[in-house]
């Protein structure tokens, strides 16, 4: 995997916007964000809308992520590039849930919304026409998903990266700043895990460090290249960020997101929890 | 939620005596700016948070106690750092002036 075929330019997607097989998604949190406007031809996706399961904490089935992707006009040899918000965190949650159900060609946009609004380029209010297509999603990849009991076995065992913040890792926050502080589960960290803010890999820009910069910086805070390797942040979207920055700019294998994040961990009974910053033992 | 919407999260509804809120608004030539990137490093400069400005240029977290530097990101704009200290069940308020 390189760079270049999980990650293109602002000037790349300017220079594709007339390209009928290249569909721009945008997934922000603040879903309004695409109807005051966008990049000319982009298609929204609405994060919790049309990715969750709108009963029980998980992800929509393969059928109906088909009956999605049709509807929206993406096709199976589509390129999809993602751009979004919050320094493509969505962008990058969408990215991995793509890679989840087994889309062939997925890119992001480096820096997202905020590098392309920092520019200074167009954006439109005018909704794009795109026709329906019949997409066909694969069973889900759970190579690159964790769930919590794989995550409490993993505690001593595989490097376990926390993204979020260090106030969050520490548990002096319990979310991140621009949200009020009143969630109800515990606070601090899974054991063993070090804090890697996901905000590390990314210039101020939102556009993604060097490939250098990014294995010193992983390389340097103690993931072994040579372990399976599990990124958590709170619901899952920051630590996609950093799922994509391992396993698809730095091509390292075995490299898992766990969706359920601190919000699941933190809510479990009995397990172990350490506050403070340091990572704390098995 | 982990995402950033413009201007940051109304107060409603919110007990601020348990909140060190962090919130002002961002002006260039007296001006309010609508669309400018403020984010929040903690005392050792790390990220924490951002959000963009509202029509009416104004953002808004909740931190913790104790100090923080906002960076203001906009475009044809120079990146202005403010440092700020955070207090429980109080409400800081920083006026961010950019210079092209």
């Amino acid at each position: 995997m390189s760079r270049e075929q999980v990650l293109v330019s602002p000037d790349w997607v300017e220079q594709h916007l007339d390209d009928p097989k290249v569909v721009l998604v945008e997934v922000d949190e603040d879903t309004t964000a695409y109807d005051k406007n966008h990049i000319r031809g982009a298609v929204r996706l609405d994060w919790k809308k049309d990715l969750q399961d709108p009963v029980r904490r998980d992800f929509v089935s393969k059928e109906q992520f088909e009956a999605l992707l049709s509807e929206r006009g993406v096709g199976n040899d589509d390129t999809v590039v993602l751009y979004g918000g919050n320094n493509n965190w969505f962008a990058a949650y969408a990215y991995w849930y793509f890679k989840l159900y087994g889309h062939d060609d997925v890119r992001l946009l480096d820096g997202g919304r905020k590098k392309w609004e920092l520019d200074s380029r167009d954006l439109v209010p005018d909704l794009p026409e795109r026709q329906p297509t019949t997409y066909t999603a694969g069973n889900q990849d759970t190579s690159i998903r964790a769930f919590r009991d794989e995550v409490v076995a993993s505690i001593g065992a595989k490097n376990l990266v926390d993204v979020r913040s260090p106030d969050e890792y520490a548990g002096r926050l319990l979310a991140p700043a621009h949200l009020p502080q009143e969630s109800a589960q515990r606070a601090g960290h899974i054991p063993t895990a070090s804090n890697i803010p996901w905000s590390k890999a990314a210039n101020d820009d939102g556009t993604f460090r060097s490939d250098d910069e990014l294995r010193t910086l992983y390389g340097d805070a103690g993931v072994d290249r040579d372990r399976d390797t599990i990124a958590y942040c709170r619901i899952g979207e920051r630590s996609a960020h950093t799922w994509f920055v391992l396993h698809e700019l730095l091509g390292q294998p075995n490299v898992k997101n766990y969706d359920g994040s601190w919000t699941e961990y933190g809510s479990l009974v009995r397990v172990p929890v350490v506050t403070g910053d340091e990572p704390g033992s098995a | 939620m982990c995402g950033g919407k413009e201007g940051g999260v109304s107060l409603e509804g919110i007990d601020l005596a348990t909140q060190a809120v962090i919130q002002g608004v961002v002006r260039r030539d007296g001006e309010p700016v609508a669309g400018a990137y403020v984010r929040l490093l903690d005392r050792s400069g790390e990220f924490t948070a951002e959000v963009p400005t509202s029509a009416t240029g104004q953002f808004r977290f909740f931190a913790g106690p104790g100090p923080w530097t906002l960076r203001t990101l906009a475009p044809r704009a120079t990146p202005v750092d403010r440092a700020v200290v955070g207090q429980t069940g109080q409400v800081a308020e920083v006026e961010v002036h950019l210079t092209a």
